[in-house]
């Protein structure tokens, strides 16, 4: 008998390997013009990979303290073998799997793969949304250098907005009134344990739920197959998506290494935090938007302040977007949701260009 | 018995998560750096230029206009905290973060900044420059 063969019998024999194995046997993808979309998920889930490798490789030199924690990440840069490449594949991948996963949000929105039974699985998946981007708030700090520190400033204030909750909520993150070494000490800890804790334990919910419910055929799809059965495809998961899904996940190795080395992640200056905010200061592009909106904000509006309005309404835009599902029910507000989307990703590529050429 | 054990699940978790909590907020800070601080030194500062300049633990802007007066307010912008600086070729003080802009008193003239910047009392003694909070009447 093969070696292999030989394992696989050692396992079953043990654990039921094959019966282990069944469910993915059985499950099948749909084919139709819209399939392509279905890959964005495993891409991000990829990157996620990615993430943990170059992240734990990082660590490795990587020392979270205010006085070492920039020249750490310098050292790392400049004297280890490899270690430019490693960090700018570690940002390159994070603001990649935050593409791919705002992508993979979108489809699921515009394809209306969110709809019952499937509640659950978009809440989980925007919970991961919400959980990529705190990966890429915390991490962003962590080399100190001076965009990261008014980034983090700015950051921590808005949440210090939040009436009742805010200023709390702001000490919380910062370790105390002001963004020092102690906000470091916090995020490197978000960033390490806390976050790919919370994550790890939300990705396997998400896939547990993909595996109960299967692979969501389009609305649109859906009614044309009712109609003429005979048209209905599908694919085998295991081996047939797979393969090509690992086929997308290599494209996206290639991009990534591609943009990692002709394009390396800088490090900036080292923060002061007694410097005054240096010119042309912007957030990720993923925060942009948001960055831009409440710089157009006037400073009162009304009773209010312009930031706190700016922020409740971002707040209550993204409940809104979480309880999508379970508000999408009538032919009326499913045109309402789409128009609504449509208008988020305009809104979104606008004021993120704007964001971009602004002063 | 019912709420007995409830009661003791309750305490238990409460005695668990009450020191969790008190954990996870920092302790509160005195700042040492008292309500009076050396800003900079005579001559240190061209006219119509500012610097950065530490008050305790948050930053505070010393201003040398062209009038030849010192002038001191908090560095710290009202709008979301960043770090304003002295434009000398708009004479007025601004934020880089989201363009906010205030006089030189510190009172906010356009963009998100929706409170004046605190202003400090400026003494100048022998060749040190001396910034102190101002006491409220």
């Amino acid at each position: 008998m093969a070696p292999l063969a030989r394992v696989r019998n050692w396992l079953d024999e043990r654990f039921g390997w094959d019966e282990l194995l069944a469910p993915l046997r059985h499950k099948t993808v749909p084919i139709h013009r819209y399939s392509y979309w279905y890959f964005l998920g495993g891409i991000t889930l990829f990157l996620f990979g990615v993430q943990v490798c170059t992240g734990i490789l990082l660590l490795l030199y990587y020392r979270p303290s205010a006085n070492e924690a920039f020249e750490s990440v310098q050292y790392l840069m400049t004297q280890v073998k490899f270690g430019w490449l490693v960090r700018s594949v570690h940002s390159w991948a994070a603001n990649l799997m935050i593409l791919t996963a705002f992508l993979h949000m979108f489809s699921v929105v515009f394809l209306r793969a969110y709809r019952k039974p499937r509640e659950l699985t978009w809440v989980s998946g925007m919970l991961l949304l919400f959980l990529a981007m705190g990966f890429g708030f915390s991490g962003y700090l962590l080399p100190w250098n001076t965009l990261a520190f008014f980034a983090t400033k700015v950051g921590t204030d808005i949440a210090g907005q939040v009436p009742f909750v805010g200023h709390r909520t702001m000490i919380f993150l910062r370790g105390g009134e002001e963004v020092t070494g102690a906000t470091l000490s916090r995020f490197f800890g978000f960033h390490v344990a806390v976050l790919p804790g919370l994550t790890t334990l939300l990705v396997g919910v998400h896939l547990l739920l993909i595996q109960r419910f299967g692979i969501s055929v389009p609305a649109r799809i859906e009614p044309e197959w009712r109609e003429l059965p005979q048209e209905k495809r599908e694919m085998r998961f295991f081996p047939s998506f797979l393969l090509r899904e690992l086929m997308a996940w290599y494209i996206a190795l290639g991009v990534l290494g591609a943009l990692a080395a002709f394009s390396p992640w800088g490090l900036g200056t080292k923060a002061d935090p007694f410097a005054p905010a240096p010119a042309g200061i912007k957030p990720e592009w993923y925060f942009l938007f948001m960055f831009q909106t409440l710089k157009l904000i006037p400073a009162k509006l009304g009773l209010l302040d312009g930031e706190v309005v700016g922020i409740l309404t971002f707040s209550l835009a993204g409940l809104i977007w979480l309880l999508v599902p379970f508000l999408d029910g009538t032919k009326r507000t499913q045109r309402l949701v789409t128009g609504a989307a449509m208008f988020v990703v305009a809104y979104m590529g606008m004021m993120t260009a704007y964001g971009y050429v602004a002063k | 018995m019912g709420m007995l054990l409830g009661g003791g699940l309750f305490a238990s978790a409460l005695s668990f998560f009450y020191p969790v909590l008190r954990y996870l907020v920092p302790p509160r800070l005195t700042d040492m750096g008292g309500d009076t601080v050396v800003a900079g030194k005579v001559g240190e500062l061209r006219p119509n230029s500012g610097k950065i300049f530490r008050f305790g633990s948050r930053p505070g802007l010393l201003m040398l206009g062209s009038d030849g007066q010192y002038r001191a307010l908090s560095a710290t912008c009202t709008h979301l905290s960043c770090t304003v600086q002295y434009r000398g070729d708009l004479r007025q003080v601004w934020c880089a973060c989201h363009n906010g802009m205030y006089d030189l008193a510190g009172r906010n003239l356009s963009g998100p900044p929706p409170r004046p910047l605190e202003q400090y009392d400026v003494h100048v003694r022998g060749d040190e420059i001396i910034v102190s909070r101002r006491r409220e009447a």
